[in-house]
């Protein structure tokens, strides 16, 4: 599949913008992004303008925005990275694509510049193997099948869910592995798209990534908040929390998260030593969260996503409230996040 | 298209890590002239050769190299009525090689395995490779999204949790194969030209509770974590299925790392994998493996071994029992093999006395 290929106006591409000028960003994907209808989000918490350059089909919403929608005290559930969940909620689209506005395209072993969005999309088009590891990886891409002893009843696979994309250059590493390897960049170009198994519990970074928002949009919670979460993503935790959800509830449904191509080039930005300062407090809620995620197990009743997460937010409620008060308010959010998913979609 | 590498002036390695500490357990009918290529990396380590099919027949070893070989007379002759367990005129036979081994490590290649190249033309030493991945710890806990976290460059993703880097051992070094890949019969023969020309430079732990299909043209495992548990089945002559050996072997494997907290991972290293099977020969033997399949993974998905079963002969012939229970229903060949995994601990457990203290 290429780019000519993939329905362009299935797709929305959501950016949370931390910066406030996003030319050099938007002029580096400006090849990729033609023809598609982006969404930028202004970080509520930011206070200059946001500077953006002309030749995009684009709808910006800032703080107003946040509250004529969700109301005042509801819009401070999409400050700093979260501000990009504003965008997944208010999208009319099939498809959603979101990178940082801190990466820029990468380039492939060839020195071609990589389409994240196009490959994002294919993966999200094609079908996920949750239940079975191919050895080759992706089965569905060209050259390559399914090996020898794939059971042939599971060669159909199931819809995708996410695609998880990479970063070259500055990978997302958490601030105590980066400070110690501070010269460590990542130039490994692994040229494959892999299913993640079903039960299989991953990290899912919001640097580079795309759902399918008619299948999974409410899982996508912006929800755990850590004390003194910063505006690097060496000091959130926020899109490591949803993953860990949104793959739960795709292994419940029988979807499938995908993870692998396509490469971002992630520009330098922060000091891993600067955030390692505050206390990590992310490194404690996850090892409370691994246990909780791996004995969960959602009620057969669920199945849909917005019955899933309010049964999440309650097992989160129940089983990790007591152990800090961080989980108590991502299970809240998570209740509000569907609160307002259905109320923002019920109009649409 | 894509090439074998030349080794052809590369020196012999004089640093083989490993040297006595790892076997290399070849099947073979035919010759191994293939070793000549491999010579620069493989000729430091001792051979285990499995001569299969018509053992009057001579196999040429290329000079230089160490071996000892086995043919099917030697077979019986030292496991006896035990000697059933071993298939005959199928390359499963190989692991009779695992069994008389007294190394730590193994490593496994067909004889039409070819050195790879990797994407900037350099000749890849496999082996170095699987000892690099054998040698390094596992992550079957959480899947890290920059595949191996040990590997020069890589490390754990931010939202890893700190509690599981330390890794488990890693039992088994699943590795993958340029040009003819391992296809079953029915994609053969629908796609008869389709070569594999992508090299994926990751290795990455198989998480827990997943399982994969196990191939043993390019494959290492640690022997004293594992061994016991690398039977290849009754496959080949009298049998009525073949081409399932090694994936048998993957799938008992995968449950019994899984109970014991050991780990398997998969990708590099690539060979070069030089010939195709006959696909219509192909299909006759997996021809029955292909429905018997649909009965045999969800039995592996499902099998839960017992708290009592610590060691890998326990879990095996645990196994075993369930394979008798629940699998002969399919077909009275799963009551053969479920007897034929029992021999086969017995004939190890002869041939591996545990050591005194």
């Amino acid at each position: 599949m290429s780019s000519a290929e993939i329905n362009k106006n299935e797709v929305d591409i959501v950016i949370g913008a931390l910066n406030a000028d996003l030319t050099q960003f938007l002029t580096s994907w400006k090849s990729f992004f033609s023809g598609f209808h982006l969404i930028v989000v202004k970080d509520p918490e930011l206070k200059e303008e946001l500077n953006i350059p002309e030749g995009f089909d684009v709808d910006v919403y800032s703080k107003t925005d946040m509250e004529k929608v969700v109301g005042a005290s509801n819009a401070t559930m999409f400050s700093g990275y979260s501000c990009r969940y504003f965008g997944y909620l208010v999208s009319k689209k099939k498809y959603i694509v979101s990178i940082d506005d801190d990466c820029v395209p990468a380039k492939d072993p060839k020195g071609f510049l990589v389409d994240a969005v196009t490959q994002h999309v294919i993966n999200l088009e094609n079908p996920a193997t949750p239940l079975f590891f191919n050895t080759l990886y992706d089965p569905y891409c060209e050259g390559a099948d399914f090996v020898r002893g794939y059971p042939f009843s599971l060669r159909s696979g199931v819809p995708c869910a996410a695609s998880c994309g990479l970063w070259l250059n500055l990978a997302d590493l958490d601030a105590p592995t980066q400070a110690l390897k501070t010269e460590q960049r990542n130039t490994a170009y692994v040229d494959a798209v892999m299913t993640v198994p079903a039960k299989a519990m991953l990290p899912i970074s919001g640097i580079n990534i795309a759902f399918n928002r008619e299948l999974v949009g409410p899982a996508l919670v912006p929800a755990l908040r850590i004390a003194g979460e910063g505006k690097v993503r060496w000091e959130t935790l926020e899109d490591v929390w949803c993953g860990m959800c949104l793959k739960h509830i795709s292994d419940h449904l029988g979807y499938g998260v995908k993870t692998g191509l396509p490469y971002v080039w992630r520009n330098e930005r922060g000091d891993a030593v600067e955030s390692l300062r505050k206390k990590w407090e992310g490194m404690k809620l996850m090892e409370k969260s691994v246990p909780f995620f791996e004995s969960l197990k959602l009620p057969e009743t669920a199945l849909k996503v917005e019955d899933c997460v309010i049964e999440l937010a309650k097992a989160v409620r129940e089983q990790l409230g007591s152990d800090d008060p961080a989980f108590t308010q991502a299970a809240d959010a998570m209740v509000k996040w569907i609160q307002l998913w259905n109320s923002v979609n019920s109009s649409g | 298209m894509v090439e074998p590498a030349n080794t052809v002036g590369i020196p012999v390695n004089h640093m083989p890590q490993l040297k006595d500490e790892l076997d290399i357990v070849i099947p073979t009918i035919r010759n191994l002239d293939f070793l000549e290529m491999w010579r620069p990396f493989l000729q430091p380590y001792h051979l285990i050769i499995v001569q299969d099919g018509d053992p009057s027949k001579t196999i040429a070893v290329p000079e230089g190299f160490d071996y000892e070989l086995y043919n099917r007379n030697d077979i019986n002759r030292i496991l006896g009525p035990k000697a059933s367990c071993i298939s005959f005129k199928d390359s499963a036979c190989r692991c009779f090689g695992y069994m008389v081994s007294k190394k730590k490590y193994i490593f496994t290649i067909d004889d039409d395995c070819f050195v790879a190249k990797d994407p900037s033309g350099k000749a890849v030493n496999a082996l170095e490779q699987h000892i690099k991945n054998l040698l390094c710890p596992s992550s079957p806990f959480f899947f890290n999204t920059l595949y191996d976290p040990y590997r020069e460059g890589a490390d754990f993703v931010r939202g890893y949790p700190f509690s599981l880097r330390e890794g488990v051992s890693t039992a088994v070094s699943h590795g993958l194969w340029l040009n003819i890949p391992d296809y079953d019969a029915p994609t053969q023969l629908v796609k008869p030209k389709e070569r594999n020309t992508r090299y994926v430079d990751a290795v990455m732990t198989i998480p827990k509770g997943t399982l994969f299909p196990m191939c043993g043209m390019n494959l290492a495992f640690d022997r004293e974590l594992i061994g016991p548990a690398m039977y290849f089945g009754l496959m080949g002559d009298g049998q009525p299925i073949g081409r399932y050996d090694d994936m048998w072997a993957g799938w008992c494997v995968k449950v019994i790392c899984d109970h014991l907290g050991l780990g398997v991972k998969t990708g590099l290293p690539y060979i070069y994998h030089s010939k195709a099977s006959n696909p219509f020969v192909n299909l006759k033997k997996e021809y029955k493996g292909i429905f018997w399949q649909e009965d045999i993974i969800p039995f592996f998905q499902s099998a839960k071994l017992s708290k009592e079963a610590v060691t890998v002969q326990q879990c095996y012939i645990e196994l075993s029992k369930m394979v008798k229970e629940k699998l002969s229903v399919i077909d009275p060949y799963f009551d053969k093999l479920a007897d034929a995994m029992v021999t086969w601990i017995e004939a190890w457990d002869e041939l591996n006395p545990p050591t005194k203290a």
